[in-house]
């Protein structure tokens, strides 16, 4: 029936163990924090990818090889914008100063991506004034490409940025998000890449004092799609919301390694992911690390995960880290459920009148829901709302 | 004048050991507005005629029939006899992740009632009924049966008797768990449904004590998939004195 666990952490000063990690000068580093990872921009840096890795044992890596260690074309790409006011976009070139000021690689694909780029997009926001923005990639083609991709949110500036993504694929690309002091920005990244789509991301997030950054990752469609956002709360008093929708069915493979790092004092973060699975080899993960840095006094931290599994032959992995390095903390928290839709459910809810499909739609609308309410923006709410009952209509019914 | 009538009914299931018969030929004639104590031992196949009456997929009607107001109940879908005015109070409620019962309830409403009910009265009917049956308001916003202790369970089972008001309905030992208090909230919610709306009970226990609120004009023995003994209330209070021993021997003979 269901399957729960729910945990809230203490906080105590060293929750990983202690792994060892080869380092040719020193012969070992333990590794205990997750900003002790190494990095790198050099894809010249990293070993061969093995499949064993911390960040690569749950993905399929063999699928994604000609992302991993393949050539990549770096060269820009077409793309639609919708106009707004204190909204421009405007490819650089490598040179620009704002390129690494979010964050640097960690592991071979966003590494690759960030050596093979030629120019990067620019997506800047100014202006205190609340408006939208969607940025669509549909045209991306079959060969396998790596991106760069600025968001830069000036002082104060108010906007929600929506990446849309559709069509064929083979991406591997990091995003940096610059939130100036004071800024309120939304970043939306949209999946819903055809079938055989291949697309590995990392989005980097810096937040500077009492800025508001919402992040929400909504994948859908696409054969392998790994989206891992890391928010580092710089400044003080910075809040960030991180959002969190999924459906994979059967064969796809949806990733998410959520990553916040609260370095600045008063922070607050929350994490929400919620997932569906169903057919025959469909597969999730979630790793959510949150590292509550020394200095992140009076930090409120909260993350958690829920799976909702409605078909047999799927497989839901749910992974919650919380490392903390001060005592001084509001709160941190974790939880995390996978909890099965069975036959019992459809039974239940049928005994009481309710048409089969319209059982299936009500439980798996309301669960993801949840998430797609809080996003922010109607009409792309609205159609995701209708996106996943389309999902939902695919759903090969048990025993048939 | 509705009629609930069960004629020569034999259902199996499947087990590990093979296709396994439990009900061995059940009569039983429920008329509107009276209320039917089926009593019997542990495994004696009472949830399991009650799960047929509702049409659980993993019982298989091999004999027999079962008929609502004439209409071949055995032929509809599980929510097509719920719409046709069946109920099935269960003996554990199953919990549904992600849907609130304010949600769950307006949805089997508007299934079973054909449209949406009227908004205003439609909430206060909720809160009326929630408050008569001491359940904290904040169930109304909760998953359906998410988290709720079995007696929790048990008092929703009978809020959605009492606003989805059924023709018929099955309560597969409501009673079973309940401390003495919530024993009588539950039962004066049956009682309620029954004077409110004509409702006729198939009111399945182990005990008898549920039946000193709830009064049957029958009482029916259930015994190795099939009624041993029918008669009166008075029937009921002669089990409260012997225990099931005498059934169960001759069950053991036959
Ligand atoms: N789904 C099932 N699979 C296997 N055996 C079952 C199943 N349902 C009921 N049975 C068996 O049928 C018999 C009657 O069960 P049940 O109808 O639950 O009895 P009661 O409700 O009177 O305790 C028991 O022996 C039980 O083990
Ligand atoms: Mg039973």
């Amino acid at each position: 029936m269901t399957a729960a666990s729910t945990s809230t952490a203490l906080p105590t000063a060293e929750q990983h163990g202690i792994k060892e990690h080869s380092d040719g000068r020193f012969g070992f580093v333990p590794v205990q924090t997750r900003s002790a990872r190494f990095r790198s921009t050099n894809v010249e840096d990293f070993p061969a990818v093995t499949g064993r890795e911390a960040v690569w044992k749950h993905t399929p890596v063999d699928r994604v090889g000609s992302l991993i260690s393949g050539e990549l074309d770096g060269s820009a790409y077409a793309y639609d914008a919708t106009p707004a006011d204190g909204i421009t976009v405007a490819w650089v070139g490598r040179d620009d100063a704002r390129i690494g000021v979010a964050g640097a690689p960690e592991e071979r694909a966003s590494a690759n991506a960030w050596s093979a780029f030629e120019r990067a997009l620019v997506i800047s926001v100014t202006g205190e004034e609340a408006k939208e923005f969607t940025l669509t990639r549909s045209a991306l083609g079959t060969g396998a490409r790596g991106a760069h991709t600025i968001i830069e949110a000036a002082p104060f500036s108010q906007a929600t940025v929506i990446l849309q993504n559709s069509g064929s694929a083979q991406l591997t690309e990091n995003i940096e998000i610059i939130l100036g002091e004071s800024a309120n920005l939304t970043v939306v990244s949209v999946q819903e890449w055809n079938d055989d789509a291949l697309h590995l991301a990392n989005h980097f997030a810096s937040v500077g004092r009492d800025a508001r950054f919402k992040h929400v990752a909504v994948s859908l469609g696409g054969s392998v799609v790994r989206i891992n956002p890391s928010t580092h709360l710089v400044g003080s008093g910075a809040d960030t919301e991180m959002l969190g929708v999924y459906f994979a069915d059967a064969g796809q493979h949806l990733e998410q390694q959520v990553y916040v790092f609260h370095d600045g004092p008063h922070g607050r973060s929350r994490v929400t992911y919620k997932g569906a699975l169903q057919g025959e080899g469909a597969r999730t993960v979630w790793i959510g690390d949150v590292l509550i840095g020394p200095d992140a006094v009076g930090t409120d931290s909260y993350e958690q995960n829920r799976n909702l599994v409605l078909t047999d032959g799927t497989r839901a992995d749910s992974v919650p880290n919380l490392e903390i390095e001060t005592g001084d903390i509001l709160g941190a928290g974790h939880a995390s459920a996978t909890g099965r839709f069975d036959d019992e459910q459809l039974f239940y809810l049928q005994s009481r009148g309710i048409t089969e499909d319209e059982a299936r739609r009500l439980v798996v609308r309301g669960f993801l829901s949840e998430i797609v309410q809080q996003i922010g923006a109607p009409t792309l709410q609205e159609r995701l709302q209708l996106a996943i009952e389309a999902e939902l209509s695919a759903v090969p019914r048990a025993g048939e | 004048m509705s009629v609930l009538e069960i004629h020569g009914l034999h259902v199996t299931v499947e087990t590990e050991q093979g296709t396994k018969e439990i009900l061995k030929g059940v009569d039983l004639v429920i008329r509107e507005g009276e209320i039917h104590a089926i009593m019997g031992p542990n495994g004696s196949g009472k949830s399991t005629l009650a799960y047929t009456i509702a049409g659980h997929p993993k019982y298989t009607v091999t004999k027999g029939t079962i008929t609502l107001d004439g209409e071949d109940v055995l032929a509809m879908t599980v929510d097509a006899r719920a719409r046709a005015g069946l109920f099935l109070a269960m003996q554990y409620p199953v919990e549904i992740p992600g849907v609130t019962n304010t949600n769950f309830l307006r949805t089997a409403k508007t299934a079973i009632s054909g449209e949406a009910p009227a908004i205003r009265t439609w909430v206060k009917d909720i809160r009326e009924t929630m408050t008569k049956l001491r359940m904290d308001s904040s169930f109304a916003e909760r998953n359906v049966n998410e988290g709720f202790s079995g007696g929790e369970k048990k008092r929703n089972e009978i809020l959605q008797l009492e606003l989805l008001k059924p023709k018929f309905a099955v309560l597969d030992e409501t009673d079973s768990g309940l401390d003495v208090d919530a024993l009588k909230i539950v039962s004066e919610g049956v009682n309620r449904a029954a004077e409110n709306t004509g409702l006729g009970v198939l009111l399945i226990t182990h005990y008898t004590r549920i039946l000193r609120y709830i009064k049957p004009d029958f009482v029916h023995v259930f015994v190795a998939g099939r009624v041993a003994e029918e008669g009166g209330r008075e029937l009921a209070d002669r089990l409260e004195e012997e225990g099931y021993d005498r059934f169960l021997t001759e069950a053991n003979v036959g």
